[in-house]
């Protein structure tokens, strides 16, 4: 009895695989995208969720815009008070940027989300001195980085794609509590970690990597051993950093690398270079600007260990292999290309 | 008429239940009323028990009950003994090593302490079930190949957990115990020397891995198809072979051209079996002892070879001047 049940279900089993090869059957499912990068047979491919992708398309599109308007008129700094940046910029394109941030970061609550309406001049709200400072970093940005971010440059709307905080920012997580500090460490991994994918992997690639400046190498430049100790648990925390790369930006290892060697420069795709400076970036941006404004804001808004929001790939590619799939918002605002290797420019 | 052309064996025997032979070396006796169980029947022999654990046997299980509970503690522990995360959030925890900084000292108890106590226990443990299996292969008169494939697969576990981080200096560089972690570990070793895949000793494991299986496929779709002339009587065969020999040898040279026999067919199996962790534990004691970076290696002796340039240069940007640290 139990072998004429066993041989209807193998029937069964092998008739749902017909039906699910067959092309009308409506239960398939799209498959993969796969895109070969590198030379043939080396696996240097990409593999694309469609339905993923498409999902994507929303949030990827930038928001329509208009050519700056022509040059002269007083400037910002005659017409309005309290102007730190961009003071020499023509009032109308001042006014035509102010704008253009409320549609980028605060479509909802308006103007008043940074400025006090009885006076715009006025700094007593919080979210103005911040935004100033954000201000001062896209100019940055855009003049100093652009081994990053090329003439693409970026805007407010890159991180923040019309919400007052970029939805993809970090906090440097509490460490754990280990109460008497007996037994169950952690060693800072082994939970399912949103920056690493939910993988094991150490939970908080971030703080040693995209904050400080720990060594993100561990391979040795010889065959043989040469002095360097680098080890294997190292490696993980190098791995965690990667995995949050690759997963900001929705590609695999082989964007950047080639797997069969991942130290080799040579046999590395030329992306890897960017995303070198893009680590470099993300730090100068996080110690440069978001730290020194870990005063300005208020208590709701700092990490569980009242630390600042601070930004990793995910704040800006969200997803893309480039923010925005690379379309250039920065031609129609030359104002926030600052001049290069400048410093601070406001007095706070 | 029985035959083996299922999964489940078709023959059921069920006969008076026997003790097995007499005893001649041990002090303690074998435990236990034996009873046939249907299920077990069908896939082995229908009789479960008696048991025989020995002083070796018990201690080898207490030791590794003990490793075990350290473990699943430290689990436990690590999401604040709430029960419900344990279960949840099993394949993710992990006993990690001590840090790498701590070298080769006794680490503080729950900085890595916790994993050099079980990883002692589970040494200790894993000695003494093989000291019984030996034992237990010596009491039945056996030979003692099956301690000896065991031994084996704990070469390949000491060299992990042992060897190598002693002669690398350091404990951190030994396997965390943890499902993902393990997994993740394995990664990372590979990403930190350079590519596993080229270490040569890393490809022999592997050819003996996948040889085991299909060894097993083999000789187990031979011994299964020849059965209905007696072939599953393999060991009689190796001496007095009949028409299942001949027709299993006439079916393998007609298709590949040579065959194995009745007796080789097992040497085969038991030594790709045993070379598996020889050769993968070979590997990793090489690994940043000898060789620290494998696809270097590779491209040193011409293993890995150059592949046409696609790109543009590309160049290590931290080598150029000016660049950002």
């Amino acid at each position: 009895m139990i072998f004429r049940t066993l041989k209807l279900a193998s029937a069964l089993a092998l008739g749902l695989l017909l039906l699910a090869s067959c092309k009308e059957a409506p239960i398939e499912r799209p498959m993969m995208d796969s895109v070969q990068t590198g030379y043939r047979g080396t696996g240097m491919v990409q593999v694309y969720n469609p339905r993923i992708v498409a999902s994507q398309d929303a949030l990827n599109t930038a928001p329509p815009s208009s050519p700056p308007l022509p040059d002269g008129g007083p400037t910002a700094k005659a017409s309005y008070k309290n102007v730190q940046v961009l003071g020499d910029l023509s009032a109308g394109n001042f006014v035509r940027l102010m704008t253009a941030m409320t549609t980028w970061v605060s479509p909802k609550e308006g103007c008043a989300y940074c400025h006090n309406l009885q006076n715009l001049a006025d700094d007593s709200k919080y979210t103005k001195v911040v935004a100033r400072k954000m201000i001062e970093m896209t100019r940055h940005i855009n003049s100093n980085w652009q081994q990053h971010v090329s003439n693409t440059g970026v805007t407010c709307y890159t991180c923040h794609r019309g919400n007052p905080v970029p939805q993809q920012v970090w906090f440097t997580p509490l460490p754990q509590n280990k109460g008497a500090d007996f037994i169950g460490d952690n060693a800072g991994q082994n939970v399912p970690g949103k920056h690493v994918n939910l993988s094991s992997l150490p939970t908080d690639p971030l703080t040693p990597y995209l904050l400080e400046d720990k060594p993100i190498r561990v391979n040795g430049p010889t065959p043989l051993p040469s002095g360097n100790r680098s080890s294997t648990k190292q490696a993980e925390w190098t791995y965690g950093l990667m995995t949050h790369m690759s997963n900001s930006l929705g590609v695999n290892c082989t964007f950047c690398h080639n797997t069969r060697s991942f130290q080799s420069w040579e046999n590395s795709p030329p992306q890897r270079i960017t995303a070198y400076q893009g680590i470099r970036m993300a730090r100068d941006v996080n110690n440069a600007y978001m730290v020194p404004l870990t005063d300005t804001f208020p208590i709701d808004r700092k990490g569980p260990g009242g630390d600042v929001a601070k930004v990793s790939c995910a704040t800006c590619h969200q997803g893309a292999y480039k923010p925005l799939y690379g379309f250039p918002m920065i031609k129609d605002h030359p104002e926030l290309v600052g001049k290069p290797t400048q410093v601070a420019e406001s007095k706070k | 008429m029985a035959d083996y052309q299922n999964l489940f064996t078709a023959v059921q025997v069920a006969g008076p239940v026997h003790h097995g032979t007499e005893l001649h070396d041990s002090t303690v006796e074998r435990t236990g009323k034996p009873f046939l169980l249907h299920l077990a029947g069908r896939i082995g022999n229908a009789q479960i028990g008696p048991i025989y654990l020995g002083p070796l046997g018990i201690m080898s299980l207490m030791f590794g009950t003990l490793a075990f509970n350290i473990i699943g503690f430290n689990m436990l522990a690590s999401v604040n003994w709430d029960p419900v995360q344990f279960v949840r959030l099993l394949f993710w925890l992990a006993l990690e090593p001590p840090a790498p900084g701590n070298g080769l000292g006794l680490a503080p108890l729950n900085q890595g302490g916790w994993w050099q106590i079980t990883g002692l226990f589970l040494t200790i443990s894993v000695l003494l079930w093989w000291a019984n299996v030996y034992r237990r292969a010596k009491a039945l008169k056996m030979g003692t190949h099956v301690a000896w494939a065991f031994a084996a697969a704990i070469w390949l576990f000491l060299v992990l957990g042992l060897f190598r981080p002693v002669l690398m200096g350091s404990w951190g560089e030994a396997v965390p115990f943890g499902i993902f972690p393990h997994l993740d570990w394995t990664a990372a070793f590979s990403l930190r020397y350079g590519n596993l895949f080229y270490n040569p000793f890393h490809a022999l494991s592997i050819a003996f891995l996948y040889g085991s299986a299909l060894l097993f496929a083999m000789h187990g779709a031979t011994i299964l198809a020849v059965g209905r002339y007696g072939g599953e009587r393999e060991i009689e065969q190796i001496i007095d072979r009949g028409t299942a020999t001949e027709r299993a040898a006439l079916f393998w040279r007609w298709t590949m051209g040579f065959n194995a026999t009745m007796e080789s067919i097992h040497r085969w199996a038991w030594w790709f079996a045993v070379l598996c962790p020889l050769t993968g534990g070979i590997g990793i004691l090489l690994t940043g002892t000898v060789v620290d970076n494998w696809y270097l290696w590779a491209v040193k002796h011409g293993v890995a070879p150059p592949y046409p340039q696609v790109w543009g240069p590309v160049i290590d940007p931290a080598t150029l001047q000016g660049a950002k640290p």
